[in-house]
């Protein structure tokens, strides 16, 4: 049965009919069989050919994307200024009051308040799990509060006219179609609140992905998806910016690249409010900070007072007679640290104390140095006892040795 | 903040929020962008075509050869239309795919998040899929409808009785081959909204489809009528077909409003659920 016998129809029929004696055999539930199969095949095809991108982008984890462009928008322009000249833009103040989320059982949220000011880039920090994203959805509209209310401007989310003029989020990265290209993303949204497509060229430039932009964003590295997602968050030029762990994903270049560009937009006069679970990750960065630890408000001031309010000093030490000198620190009430290069970490005592500790034994010391108290430790201490997960415990860079 | 650039004082005057609004067009035009940016609205559209036109062809190759074998009254009860139009009923699964991805994409890949972000009234956004998913599938599915029509009545000329354009009851089936599939379709979009899931979403439509007519036919025949012609494909089978001599179902327009019943069902279904789940 040739197709230009099916086309041309009344000559080559009778032809036809011999051609499809299976399928005009008499035998119906045959003959239905065979097309519900052929169909289906279709339908799997179409499903298949439809994930196709997605499953590789899966299982390779990191995808071919052809090398020059890849190199060009993997470390771009980045070295430089972030952004062009910078220009002047108030932010709003975001407002969180009572701001409460179950799901299911579980408490995310709970009776959570802050306020987050313009011209300031402000931290928002707790470990895992502490309800940190589930806070940034509820400030965009995504998540509805049980209790509380969130505003942005004055007006909750849902009372914007162009919320991307107003508010640009980068949430979860990688939130975007694999089939779909960098452009095209960006201009689906820029077309809803009637912002320019040159604008979009220019977050992309800015972004460094202008080489990639019209690629399936399927192939793109965590860290170039983490880009667009920046790209999509400045796209409305918007005087209030949330950031969801922004520097996930990105190489050193990268993370630098971010708190050039944090600084410069809190610069403009914008709002700023980014998340993260690690400390380091943004201690140069942020002027202020507001922490969370299961859903709750552990903390929301200058991040000088959060440093020096949380932190315990410790003072190193180093002695020839370390064994003798532990028990008597123990007895003063001292928690210890081992440190890798033999010398000991004293918390909860002062030096003075030490020194005068070691004097009555008559140990000797090489050293006694107070240490000053690091960002990181004063996020630990701050949240000791908040963690969800034991597992996602801060690590510490050494287990005390010994704890009475 | 080494190198850094230092901290600017708080912004001293009011900050001031652009003034403006989203407007329905240009989210319209944003699903336009969306849907005409992935390969798969491409694939699942040429699905639809081939399978629409195609296995319509060789259905009614397959008719016309075995014809002069039938009965008399089964000669009688031939419809060259309906027989023509045999695709359509197959068709409607491509077409079930792509307006259950145009809902289930967004959630697999996250960009419903950035969806809702710019434009927060949800049911706005739900509104522009409908419209350009009815025009989309209006088009191609009436295009299917025509050229299988007018390929099955080629094939069908000289070997069984033909229908012409001529005809308005003919006319009517060929036209609700392309409404079938557009009110099919939006149920499959309305069942998504639901669901949300691309593979569970696809499972309850197809489900709906093929596995309820089986439920139907183990029952005694008493119920099994009653509930058959309640059913999408019986009521498609009546619609794409011009003359219908069966007694126990539903007339053309009637089956079409019903099935326009469900897809409203679930599309408002779908719609309340979107605006009080979390996104």
């Amino acid at each position: 049965m040739s197709v230009a016998g099916l086309l041309t129809g009344g000559g080559t029929l009778a032809n036809g009919g011999h051609g499809l004696h299976l399928l005009s055999g008499g035998h119906h539930g045959l003959r239905f069989l065979v097309l519900v199969l052929a169909v289906a095949a279709a339908a799997v095809l179409v499903v298949a050919l439809t994930r196709r991108a997605r499953t590789r982008r899966l299982q390779h984890g990191r995808p071919a994307v052809p090398p020059a462009p890849a190199t060009a928008a993997d470390t771009p322009a980045l070295a430089g200024s972030p952004r062009p000249a910078s220009t002047r833009r108030d932010g709003g103040t975001i407002v969180a009051r009572n701001l409460t989320k179950h799901y299911g059982e579980k408490l995310a949220v709970d009776d959570l308040s802050f306020e987050v000011q313009p011209g300031r880039v402000t931290g928002f920090l707790g470990p895992n799990g502490a309800g940190k994203s589930t806070t940034m959805r509820m400030i965009m509209g995504l998540d509805a509060p049980d209790r509380g209310s969130v505003t942005v401007y004055g007006r909750p989310y849902h009372g914007l006219g162009w919320p991307l003029r107003e508010v640009g989020a980068l949430l979860e990265a990688g939130s975007i179609h694999p089939g779909r290209s960098a452009y095209a993303h960006l201009w689906m949204l820029a077309r809803t609140n009637s912002i320019p497509k040159a604008r979009v060229e220019e977050v992309l430039e800015i972004v460094g992905l202008s080489p990639v932009a019209h690629q399936r964003a399927g192939q793109f590295s965590l860290g170039m998806g983490q880009r667009l997602g920046i790209a999509g968050a400045l796209l409305g030029d918007p005087g209030v910016l949330l950031f969801d762990e922004p520097v996930n994903g990105l190489d050193t270049d990268g993370i630098r690249w971010v708190r050039q560009l944090l600084r410069g937009l809190a610069a403009d006069g914008r709002t700023v409010f980014v998340s993260s679970h690690l400390m380091s990750e943004l201690a140069q960065t942020v002027d202020h900070v507001v922490v969370i630890g299961r859903g709750r408000l552990i903390a929301e001031m200058p991040i000088a007072e959060f440093t020096s309010r949380n932190a315990r000093g410790s003072v190193r030490v180093r002695s020839p007679q370390l064994d003798h000198l532990r028990p008597a620190l123990e007895e003063a009430g001292a928690s210890l640290t081992a440190e890798p290069d033999g010398s000991l970490l004293v918390r909860d005592l002062a030096a003075e104390k030490i020194g005068e500790l070691a004097w009555q034994k008559s140990i000797l010391l090489y050293e006694l140095a107070p240490q000053s108290a690091s960002l990181e430790e004063a996020f630990i201490e701050s949240t000791e006892g908040n963690l969800e997960f034991r597992g996602d415990r801060p690590r510490r860079e050494n287990a005390p040795v010994s704890k009475p | 903040m080494t190198g850094e650039e230092s901290v600017s004082p708080p912004a001293g005057g009011t900050a001031v929020a652009p003034a403006g609004h989203y407007r329905f067009g240009a989210v319209l035009d944003s699903e336009r962008i969306k849907i005409v940016s992935v390969r798969s609205t491409v694939w699942t559209l040429l699905a639809t075509a081939v399978v629409g036109v195609g296995l319509s062809a060789v259905v009614t190759s397959a008719q016309s050869a075995r014809y002069s074998a039938r009965t008399a009254a089964a000669q009688q009860a031939f419809d060259p239309t309906r027989s023509s139009l045999s695709g359509i009923l197959f068709a409607q699964l491509a077409i079930g795919v792509l307006a259950v991805l145009v809902v289930t994409a967004e959630y697999s890949t996250g960009t419903i998040r950035a969806t809702f972000s710019a434009v927060p009234r949800r049911p706005l956004v739900l509104t522009a899929k409908v419209i350009l998913f009815s025009v989309i599938t209006f088009i191609v599915g009436e295009a299917v409808s025509f050229a299988a029509f007018l390929i099955g009545q080629g094939i069908l000329a000289g070997k069984t009785p033909t229908a012409s354009l001529s005809d308005p009851s003919a006319v009517r089936a060929v036209i609700s081959g392309g409404l079938y599939l557009v009110a099919l379709g939006l149920l499959a979009l309305g069942i998504a909204t639901i669901i949300r899931h691309t593979a569970a979403s696809i499972s309850v439509f197809v489900g709906s489809l093929f596995v309820l007519p089986i439920i139907a036919a183990v029952l005694p025949t008493s119920y099994s009528d009653d509930i058959s012609r309640f059913l999408p494909q019986q009521i498609g089978t009546v619609m794409t077909t011009a003359h219908y001599h069966g007694t126990d179902t539903f007339g053309p327009w009637t089956g079409f409003i019903i099935l326009s019943a469900y897809a409203a069902a679930a599309l408002i279904t779908g719609a309340v659920l979107l605006v009080r789940r979390d996104a």
